[in-house]
C-alpha cells in the first residue's frame, strides 16, 4: 500500500483519480466484500442458535438466547465424540503430507536445478503435464490399484497421493535456482556428503521458502474430499471435511445447528494458518504465475 | 586420464541427481501413472457371471464395449450437458470477477487494498465441501438470509434450486471459493509490472482506462491463460457441489455429473470396467479441452492482436 500512495503522489494533480472514481471504486469493493463475508457472518450467527431459533429469528442477527456452547458441546460429543478425532485426523493427514510432500518436492526441484543428466527434460515435462492432470478423475482408478495393494482404508491411501504435488516441485525448482552453485561446490570440496549438503546447506538457505510449499500441500490435503470419500470406510479414519459431509448427509433438520457449528470449528484451523502465513501464500501464487 | 575422471564425474552427477528426484517420481508413479495404466487395462474387461449366474465371477475381455455402454447411456450425455452449462457460467464468472477486483485493487483509486484483498481471499481457506454445505443451507428456503430481499419481489430462496437456476447457483458456490484465489494470482502479475510504465503512459496523455486496456490486460494474458486452463480441468471433474446439494435436493440425480456417474458405477454397481471407462473418457475430454484452449491462444497470438481480446 505504501507503494501505491507513493506512485499516486508522483502523479500530477490533474491525473489523480477524481472523487467520483474513488467513490465508485470503493462502493464496488465494499459490495464484493459483503458478498464474500456474508456467508461467514451468517455461519457465525447460526452457530449461536438452536434449530428453532434459526426458524424464528432473523438469519443475519443473533437470537435472544446464545446457544453457542450448547452447540459446541453437541458437536464434540455427538455419536460418541467423533468430531475431535476427525479434526485430529485432518491435522495428522495435512501435517504429515506437508512434511513428506515438501521434502520430496524439494529433492526433485534440487535435482532439476543443480544437476545435469540425460532425460531431465523428459522428467521436467512429466512434472508440467502432472500439474494439468485431472487428479480427481484418477481417484477411482487409484482406489482399484490401492485395493489390490491392500492399503485401502489405511492412512497410506491418503498420505501417498496427497504428498505428490507437481506444483510443489515447480516452486522448489524456482527456489533451488536461487541457491548459489559455488556454495554447493565449496561444501563438496570440503568433503560434505550429498545428503548433508541437501539438508544442511540447501534446506537451511531456502528456509522460509519451504513454508510456502508446505502450506500449499497442507491446505490441499485439508480440503480434499473425494479421495477420503473413496478410500476410507467407517468413522475412525475420516478427516473433518468428510465427517461433516456424513452429518449433512443424514438429511436431518435437527442436526443443522450441529453441522453448521462443526463447519465453523472445522474451518478455524485453516483460517488461522491463512492469516498467520498470508505472505507465504502470496509468494507462492506470484512465483507460480509470473514464472509460468 | 583426465577424460576418465571427467566421465566418472558426469556419471556420478547423474546418479546423485536422479537419486534426489527418485522419491518424488516413485510417489508420482504410484499415484498418477499406475492408475492411468491399470484403469486403461480394466476398462477393456467386464465381470461376467458363469454357469448362468451360479458360478464364480469371471473377467472377460470385451474390447471397447464398456466405452460403448457409457457413450450410449443417456446419463453420460446429460451429465456432460450439466458440466458444459456449469462451466460456461462458472469460468467467465470467476475469471471476470477476479480480473475486475484485481484491476480495481491495483488502480490508484483504491483504498484499503490489504483489507479487501484478505477478505476476498479468505473463502479459499474454507474447504470446498464445507463451502458447499454452507451454500446448500444458504439456499434453503427455511434458513436463507436472501429471503428478505426475494420476498420483496414475491419470491423465496427456493428460486436458487429451481431447475433453471440449479447450475448457475452451483457456479456461484464455486465462484465464492475461487474468485479471491485467482484475484491474488492476477494481482501478483500486476505488481510485477514496473509502476513507471503506467506513470509514463499517463503523463503522455493516456487515460486510466487506456492504461488498463493497453498495458495491464495484455500483461495479464499469461496468467489468464494458466488460470482458465486449470479452471477447465477443474470443471471436467465437477463433483463436490452437486454431491453436497444432493443431500437436501433429491432432484439432483446420483449421476448428475460424469464424475458422479463414475463414482456410482464404482461403488453402487461395483462395475470396475464401466467406472474405468468413464474416468478415462473424462480424462480424454479434459485433455482435448486443455489442448483446444492452448491452441486457440496460440492462434490468437500468431494473428498478432493489438491490445486485449479474448
Amino acid at each position: 500500500m505504501k507503494k501505491l500512495f507513493k506512485a499516486e503522489n508522483q502523479l500530477p494533480a490533474s491525473l489523480r483519480p477524481s472523487r467520483t472514481t474513488s467513490g465508485i471504486t470503493f462502493a464496488v469493493l465494499v459490495f464484493a466484500a459483503v458478498y464474500f463475508m456474508l456467508p461467514v457472518w451468517w455461519l457465525i450467527v447460526q452457530s449461536t442458535k438452536t434449530w428453532a431459533d434459526m426458524l424464528s429469528s432473523s438469519p443475519l442477527l443473533f437470537a435472544s438466547t446464545n446457544s453457542l456452547s450448547a452447540n459446541i458441546h453437541q458437536v464434540i460429543t455427538y455419536d460418541g465424540g467423533n468430531f475431535p478425532l476427525w479434526v485430529a485426523n485432518s491435522v495428522f493427514y495435512s501435517g504429515s503430507t506437508a512434511i513428506l510432500g515438501t521434502l520430496i518436492s524439494l529433492g526433485c526441484g534440487y535435482s532439476f536445478s543443480k544437476f545435469r543428466y540425460r532425460g531431465k527434460k523428459i522428467l521436467l515435462g512429466i512434472i508440467l503435464v502432472g500439474m494439468l492432470l485431472p487428479a480427481s478423475l484418477l481417484t477411482i482408478p487409484l482406489f482399484y490399484l490401492f485395493n489390490t495393494l491392500n492399503i485401502v482404508n489405511t492412512v497410506w491411501s491418503i498420505i501417498i497421493p496427497c504428498s505428490v504435488s507437481p506444483f510443489g516441485v515447480f516452486l522448489a525448482m524456482i527456489y533451488c535456482g536461487t541457491v548459489p552453485t559455488e556454495l554447493i561446490e565449496a561444501a563438496r570440496i570440503d568433503g560434505a556428503g550429498e545428503l548433508t549438503i541437501f539438508f544442511r546447506v540447501v534446506l537451511r538457505l531456502l528456509g522460509p521458502a519451504t513454508v510456502t510449499i508446505a502450506l500449499f500441500i497442507f491446505v490441499a490435503t485439508w480440503n480434499n474430499f473425494l479421495l477420503p470419500l473413496v478410500m476410507l470406510r467407517g468413522k475412525d479414519l475420516l478427516p473433518v471435511t468428510l465427517g461433516l459431509y456424513t452429518w449433512q448427509n443424514y438429511k436431518a433438520e435437527i442436526l443443522i445447528a450441529q453441522v453448521l457449528t462443526g463447519s465453523l470449528l472445522g474451518v478455524i484451523p485453516v483460517v488461522i494458518l491463512f492469516l498467520a502465513l498470508q505472505r507465504y501464500w502470496r509468494a507462492g501464487l506470484s512465483q507460480g504465475s509470473v514464472k509460468a | 586420464m583426465a577424460r576418465v575422471a571427467d566421465r566418472f564425474r558426469v556419471r556420478r552427477e547423474a546418479v546423485v541427481g536422479l537419486s534426489f528426484a527418485f522419491p518424488f517420481f516413485a510417489f508420482f508413479t504410484l499415484s498418477f501413472i499406475a492408475p492411468i495404466i491399470s484403469s486403461a487395462y480394466s476398462s477393456v474387461f467386464s465381470k461376467q457371471l458363469t454357469d448362468g449366474g451360479f458360478g464364480p465371477e469371471e473377467l472377460l475381455f470385451v474390447g471397447f464395449d464398456n466405452y460403448a455402454v457409457v457413450l450410449k447411456s443417456a446419463a453420460w450425455w446429460s451429465g456432460l450437458g450439466n458440466v458444459v452449462t456449469y462451466g460456461v457460467i462458472k469460468i467467465p464468472l470467476v475469471m471476470g470477477s477476479a480480473l475486475t477486483l484485481a484491476l480495481l485493487l491495483d488502480s490508484p483509486a483504491a483504498r484499503g487494498v490489504k483489507v479487501f484483498r484478505l477478505l476476498y481471499f479468505l473463502p479459499y481457506a474454507v474447504p470446498g465441501v464445507v463451502g458447499a454445505i454452507l451454500w446448500t443451507n444458504l439456499y434453503s428456503p427455511n434458513l436463507s438470509p436472501f429471503n428478505g430481499i426475494l420476498h420483496l419481489v414475491g419470491l423465496d430462496a427456493s428460486i436458487f434450486t429451481s431447475p433453471h437456476m440449479l447450475n448457475p447457483s452451483m457456479a456461484n458456490m464455486t465462484a465464492w471459493t475461487f474468485v479471491g484465489y485467482n484475484m491474488i494470482i492476477f494481482m501478483a502479475t500486476l505488481t510485477s509490472i514496473p509502476r513507471e510504465l503506467y506513470e509514463a503512459a499517463r503523463i503522455d496523455g493516456a487515460s486510466e482506462w487506456q492504461v488498463v486496456w493497453r498495458i495491464k490486460l495484455p500483461m495479464l494474458r499469461g496468467a489468464l491463460l494458466v488460470t482458465v486452463l486449470l479452471s477447465i480441468i477443474g470443471t471436467v471433474q465437477w463433483f463436490n457441489e452437486p454431491v453436497v446439494l444432493r443431500t437436501t435436493l433429491p432432484t439432483i440425480s446420483s449421476n448428475y455429473t460424469p464424475m458422479m456417474m463414475a463414482y456410482q458405477q464404482a461403488f453402487d454397481s461395483q462395475n470396475t470396467g464401466l467406472a474405468s471407462a468413464t474416468s478415462i473418457l473424462m480424462a480424454l475430454i479434459a485433455g482435448i479441452l486443455a489442448a483446444a484452449w492452448l491452441g486457440f491462444q496460440a492462434m490468437q497470438r500468431r494473428t498478432g492482436t493489438d491490445g486485449f481480446d479474448l
